[in-house]
């Protein structure tokens, strides 16, 4: 198992490698750069070029890649194009929300998928299991941006109980409770996702396995049927979902680009939205890496505990 | 085991099929075959006898092509034929026909019997255009199935009339040799004897070769003039029916006689069990 | 007919599942019974019902599926009266059941320990140190090596024959009264199969179990049973003890079938006799014989009205016009 960890950990280094080339010459090929985004009639062209220059800008593209890069071997993801703040400190300091919020929301969204999809399996064409099944639906096709403008129009607008934006109230003193009220409409937007997606997952799993034999070994055994659905038949229909719930971390990450936009949150995705729009490239390549460190660490996550829940799964090489 | 053994008084008939030293071997050091050789000659049936993992159906699909040999020679009417390539085989296709235990998967659902049947004969140009309908009435006539057959789909049949087609599919090629693997398994017992029947009586008709592979000892001794019996990739024991079943030397043989069950509760307890290992 | 010794009488058994065609009747009155320690086998092709009755007795019907009416009587208890709990407390314990498919019957993420010691504890009333030592008792009494090795196992780490043996192990702990095997070797090699029959009569022997055997091969029968219950298109067409059905059966199906399997035990290589046809696809809506189609000796009568299941002989049921005819119009009705 060990050597198995170590071998994928290996694997992934060319990856980031190829992953962090790729987005930087994406990046060079998309018009503007940090300096003109700065371009206003108040500042002199000369100026410019300085700045193009301290910047490292005029410099070819190859040399600024392996300036990147050598850095990073050193730990060090540089500075902020725009804020000239580092890099590194800045991710960890956005992480913290982005976490919190994405941490509820999948716990949240787990919570209610797993218990609904097996009830609404258990009772396949029933009430509950139309209303499970539509209620799934509704949460994958509803856009976020449209869920989390509906959810501040009725409760900041309308209702007036909810603060509409950021993670705590201005000038207040920034407690549990008051980050608590910021964070329930970005959290219903995220758990919606989240629950619909799993429910589903879940319920067609579960129908799978409510169809094996085993299940009839169960039964002829005389245990009672809660025992029969509790030991016997969860544990084998929630070793897929492992898979699908190592998905939803990259998911996430991707949705809070547009969940923290809405409601201002001072996350990952806030951070990663202004530095595509100012061109900070020291912040968007330092975002980006994060983003593959964070997809092929939920891969191998998955694959090791995939591994502890189903004891045929084992990892010799 | 000696060559001797193996060959029968033929008339100086040239083996239809021979396998040499052939073997499959897996990556994961599994020796699905390992060494085995036996002729077939031209009109015979072999009954290819073992039980599962023995390596009978590997023999099966390495001789049609769908799988490689990892050592050996396949020789077909004298020419070597392991090394072929896939359109070097498909020349052969026409004479080396094999049927499945489940013709079913083998048949495209959505296809209606008589354009399955049209279709090898369109591909290897047996019949003129003009005459494939004619042909494909032939078949079936062959197969024992109506006409009306032609215009139904693979799923309106049972399991044994879809085993008939799966046959009259083989048949529509004029094979010379065909390799029937595990054809009744997956059949009721009335039915087997249908197919059965059938099998024998195309052999009658057509002069055709075949290779019957099966577990079961009755449906393998019904059928062949030989019988090679298979144990862990090697062929154990080969000879007449006869031979087989009232000589058998070796004692992998004696323990599946002795362990297939008997239809006839009278002879119950009369046997001993041998504890076979593996 | 009332018999004081009777184990288990199954009467007028009636089930059906539901289908886009409306309610589909796959067993069609069924009765029978069985005494203490016998090995009853009903034999019969796919789709005749044999299955579905086994598993209407034990009230294990997939979902569609449904008991329309009759009577399971254990011990004189009718089975398909008692409440959930009630038959939670009988399975497994006093009438235990192993099926056809060893490689996909016992939970794959659970130890065979686990699997083994849970109906223990809960029929028994053991604790699990107890359990735990009963089920390794078990599981050497079923001829496997190492059992305590195997408790800690995984299913997938047994073969084919080894599962089946501890399914046997498992349903044999509670050292039940019957025991209903559904095609217990039809997905093993025949050598497996050999040690398998020996071994299910020997622990039956042992216990006094009765056997229910579902099978549908008659070479299997032969060597297994006492009785024999010949199901063809969801209704009982034969029932005899097992010398008279291989000597003389009665039935046209019975006779079809001895007849169309290849024999070992004789060099007679003549042509094998076929049934010809197949098994109607829907037959409750058949007003005569369902064999009728298929029989050499259809007539008339056989076209019109369905023949019941009367006595032909000493403990010899068929449900035929033409052998009622032979015995000389004996119009004594088996099960009322």
């Amino acid at each position: 198992m060990l050597k198995y960890v170590i071998r994928r950990l290996l694997i992934a280094i060319p990856v980031l490698l190829g992953v962090t080339i790729i987005n930087f010459i994406i990046m060079k090929m998309a018009p503007g750069n940090p300096v003109d985004m700065l371009i206003s009639p108040q500042i002199p062209a000369e100026a410019l070029e300085a700045k193009r220059i301290e910047l490292g800008l005029n410099a070819p593209a190859y040399v600024q890649f392996w300036n990147w890069f050598t850095h990073l071997l050193q730990g060090d993801l540089g500075y902020s194009m725009v804020t000239y703040e580092p890099v590194g400190k800045m991710i960890m300091s956005r992480m913290g929300p982005t976490l919190l919020l994405m941490g509820v929301s999948l716990i949240i969204g787990v919570a209610i998928a797993i218990p609904l999809g097996i009830l609404s399996a258990r009772r396949q064409y029933s009430k509950l299991d139309y209303a499970a099944v539509t209620g799934s639906f509704l949460g994958i096709s509803i856009p976020n941006f449209f869920l989390g403008l509906g959810l501040i129009y009725v409760f900041s607008i309308w209702l007036k109980i909810l603060p509409s934006s950021g993670m705590v109230t201005l000038g207040g003193n920034g407690g549990f409770v008051d980050i608590l009220l910021h964070m329930i409409m970005p959290v219903i937007v995220l758990t919606a996702n989240v629950a619909g997606r799993n429910i589903r997952y879940v319920r067609s799993s579960m129908l799978e396995v409510l169809e094996q034999d085993y299940l009839r070994t169960a039964r002829a055994k005389g245990l009672k049927e809660t025992l029969v659905i509790n030991r016997h038949a969860v544990r084998n229909a929630l070793i897929p979902i492992v898979t699908v719930l190592g998905m939803e971390i990259p998911i996430l990450f991707g949705g809070a680009v547009v969940i923290e936009q809405i409601f201002s949150w001072p996350g990952i995705g806030q951070l990663t939205m202004s530095s595509i729009m100012s061109r900070d490239y020291s912040t968007i390549m330092g975002l980006n890496l994060m983003a593959a460190v964070i997809v092929i660490g939920a891969n191998l996550l998955t694959d090791i505990v995939y591994a502890l829940v189903d004891p045929r799964i084992k990892y010799n090489k | 085991m000696s060559n001797e053994n193996h060959i029968r008084d033929n008339n100086g008939l040239q083996p239809l099929l021979t396998l040499e030293n052939l073997k499959k071997y897996y990556p994961s050091d599994v020796k699905a075959v390992d060494g085995v050789s036996f002729q077939i000659y031209p009109g015979e049936t072999l009954g290819l006898v073992g039980e599962s993992g023995s390596g009978k159906s590997t023999i099966g699909k390495m001789i049609v092509g769908l799988e490689k040999p990892t050592d050996g020679r396949i020789l077909f009417d004298g020419r070597d034929i392991s090394g072929l390539s896939s359109k070097e085989m498909m020349n052969l296709r026409s004479e080396l026909q094999i049927v499945f235990q489940d013709p079913y998967s083998s048949l495209n659902p959505r296809k209606r019997i008589a354009d399955l049947l049209a279709e090898p004969l369109k591909v290897h140009r047996i019949v003129p255009a003009k005459d494939i309908s004619g042909e494909v009435d032939r078949l079936l006539e062959l197969v024992r199935l109506p006409r009306s057959s032609k215009n139904r789909y693979p799923h309106e049949f049972s399991g044994g009339q879809r085993q008939r087609i799966g046959i009259a599919r083989a048949l529509s090629l004029k094979p010379k040799l065909i390799i029937c693997d595990e054809p009744v398994s997956a059949l009721d017992v009335s039915i087997q004897a249908q197919i059965l029947n059938l099998l024998k009586d195309l052999q009658k008709e057509l002069n055709l070769t075949y290779l019957f592979i099966a577990h079961g000892l009755g449906a393998v001794k019904y059928v062949s003039d030989r019988i090679a019996v298979m144990h862990q990739g090697k062929i154990v024991e080969i000879g007449n029916k006869a031979e087989i079943f009232h000589d058998p030397k070796h004692p992998y043989t004696k323990a599946l006689l002795d362990a297939s069950p008997i239809a006839d509760p009278r002879l119950r307890n009369k046997k001993k069990l041998t504890n076979v290992p593996g | 007919m009332i018999n004081m010794n009777d184990l288990l009488k199954v009467d007028h058994l009636k089930t059906g599942f539901e289908s886009d065609y409306g309610t589909i009747v796959s067993v069609d009155d069924v009765s029978f019974r069985m005494k203490s320690g016998e090995t009853l086998a009903i034999v019969g092709e796919s789709g005749s019902g044999k299955s579905v009755t086994a598993l209407s007795m034990m009230r294990l019907l997939g979902t569609g599926s449904r008991i329309m009416g009759g009577q399971v009587l254990f011990e004189g208890k009718d089975l398909l009266k008692l409440n959930d709990q009630e038959m939670c407390d009988i399975r497994g314990n006093q009438m235990s059941m192993i099926f056809q498919e060893p490689m996909t019957s016992l939970n794959p993420v659970l130890t065979i320990g686990y699997q083994m010691c849970e109906s223990i504890m809960i029929h028994l009333k053991q604790s699990k140190k107890e359990a735990w030592a009963s089920a390794v008792e078990m599981l050497k009494k079923v001829g496997l090596p190492r059992p305590e090795a195997i408790m800690k196992e995984y299913p997938f780490a047994l073969s084919g024959g080894m599962r089946q043996r501890v399914m046997i192990a498992m349903a044999m702990s509670c050292r039940p009264k019957v025991l209903i095997a559904d095609e217990p070797t039809t997905a093993l090699d025949v050598t497996v199969q050999a040690q398998i029959m020996k071994l299910m009569k020997e622990l039956c022997e042992e216990s006094g179990t009765a056997i229910l055997l579902i099978t549908h091969d008659l070479g299997v029968v032969a060597e297994m049973a006492d009785r024999v219950l010949v199901m063809y298109a969801g209704q009982v067409v034969e029932e005899a003890d097992v010398f008279t059905l291989f000597e003389d059966p009665k039935h046209p199906y019975t006779q079809g079938l001895l007849k169309s399997i290849p024999r070992l035990d004789s060099d007679d290589d003549a042509e094998l006799e076929s049934i010809p046809g197949a098994v109607p696809a829907r037959y409750e809506s058949i007003q005569g014989c369902r064999f009728y189609n298929r029989c050499p000796y259809a007539t008339e009568k056989c076209h019109a009205e369905m023949p019941l299941l009367t006595v032909t002989g000493k403990d010899h049921f068929t449900r035929c016009w033409e052998a009622q005819r032979i015995e000389g119009g004996v119009e004594e009705v088996a099960y009322e």
